[in-house]
């Protein structure tokens, strides 16, 4: 399996001082995508940055599992309703 | 340089103690995280106030200095020769830090004071990505129509972007890698470019297709003939059918705007006539009026 583009999940809590129970809770509630490679569990760099957040929003506001899985959803709402009133704006300009 | 008052930004009295200290930090950070609050700016000058006051507050001995010296910060001299006297407290402290900072995150007062960042909050050598930046862009409608490059300067550093044809009003693109700089070698942070595209005094844009309103002179409309409009890409001669109404919609296949990274696709153009009823008619032609609505 090319790990190019993978981290290591045991390594990444290592760094970051946190459990790697955390992070099967986030792909436990859907929140990531683990794969899995023999003994080790990878997940994509493209997702760094999302589990960096939740590890933010966890640690350092002290927010549970749940509380993640509903910020997430309603801030991926309202990047849908931005991208929304963006092209909202665009077709009024049509108009104007 | 003005005194930032820390008790009032985490809404507390200088008799809190550390847990109450750690809640009104929590609840506020909750509030104006910038996570939380994407692209809100006033968020994130906020939750910069709010973290100086906690990593004030929060730690023993600059909170003893804060109090001791807050208002008369000039002061604050006389308390660093003082402190030599003294044995170097410990920096150990917790495990975890609040995210990435840079020393730019601190107001003007807390770096006279505290001399920027403290090694408390760094104790650990994580490594952290770089904070995304985030620009907006201004382009002018035919820029936005051909495949072009720009060179900005960001933080100081001069970029050169390739801009695709067919970027949107308000798209948003990703130049991996250009935002700020990791800590402790940790990758650097990407820069987001938001487009804001000027509006064409002639053609309407929504997605690839383009709207223009073309004004038809009344005889043409009524006995047909050929007309020349404007497109992005030069002049195009229509033929115009007898007895065309007024509001009358026809599309121009492919005249439309380039599709965003799809090379040679275009959207089309649709034009909309209005017929335009002649004014200051001559008697003559009054008379001929007439004469047709009698017909």
């Amino acid at each position: 399996m090319p790990t190019n583009h993978l981290i290591e999940v045991n390594e990444f809590c290592i760094i970051h001082n946190i459990e790697v129970s955390f992070i099967s809770s986030l792909r436990e509630n859907g929140l990531i995508e683990i794969l899995f490679d023999h003994e080790s569990a990878f997940f994509d760099a493209e997702q760094l940055q999302l589990v960096e957040k939740f590890i933010r929003f966890h640690y350092d506001l002290d927010i549970n599992i749940e509380g993640i899985e509903c910020i997430n959803h309603l801030l991926q709402r309202t990047a849908a309703m931005q991208d929304e009133i963006a092209s909202l704006r665009n077709r009024l300009s049509l108009y104007e | 340089m003005t005194f930032v008052d820390y008790y009032k930004v985490l809404g507390i009295d200088k008799s809190a103690t550390a847990k109450d200290i750690k809640v009104a930090y929590r609840k506020l950070a909750r509030k104006f995280h910038p996570d939380l609050n994407p692209n809100d700016r006033d968020a994130k000058q906020n939750f910069q106030q709010i973290n100086e006051a906690n990593e004030v507050l929060s730690d023993p001995e600059k909170r003893k200095k804060y109090d001791q010296y807050g208002k008369d910060w000039q002061h604050a001299e006389e308390f660093e020769r003082q402190q030599e006297y003294r044995e170097q407290a410990s920096n150990a402290r917790g495990q975890r830090n609040q995210g990435p900072q840079s020393e730019g995150d601190f107001s003007d007062f807390f770096e006279s004071m505290f001399g920027g960042a403290s090694g408390a909050s760094r104790g650990r050598q994580v490594k952290y990505r770089g904070e995304d930046f985030n620009a907006e862009l201004h382009l002018e409608f035919m820029d936005a129509c051909k495949t072009h490059k720009q060179t900005l300067t960001v933080n100081g550093e001069t970029i050169r972007i390739t801009i695709p044809a067919g970027i949107e009003n308000g798209q948003t693109i990703k130049i991996a890698g250009h935002g700020g700089q990791g800590i402790n070698g940790g990758p650097n942070g990407n820069l987001f470019i938001t487009f804001s595209i000027a509006n064409h005094p002639v053609f309407k844009r929504l997605g690839n297709n383009l709207y223009v309103t073309i004004d038809l002179d009344l005889f043409i409309a009524v006995l047909g003939g050929e007309i020349t409009i404007d497109t992005l890409d030069g002049k195009v001669k229509l033929k115009v059918v007898p007895e065309t109404q007024n509001g009358t919609k026809i599309k121009l296949k492919g005249k439309g705007f380039p599709v965003y990274k799809r090379d040679g696709e275009f959207g089309d153009l649709f034009v909309t006539y209005v017929i335009k009823i002649p004014t200051n008619l001559t008697m003559k032609q009054k008379e001929l009026f007439t004469e047709l609505s009698k017909s």
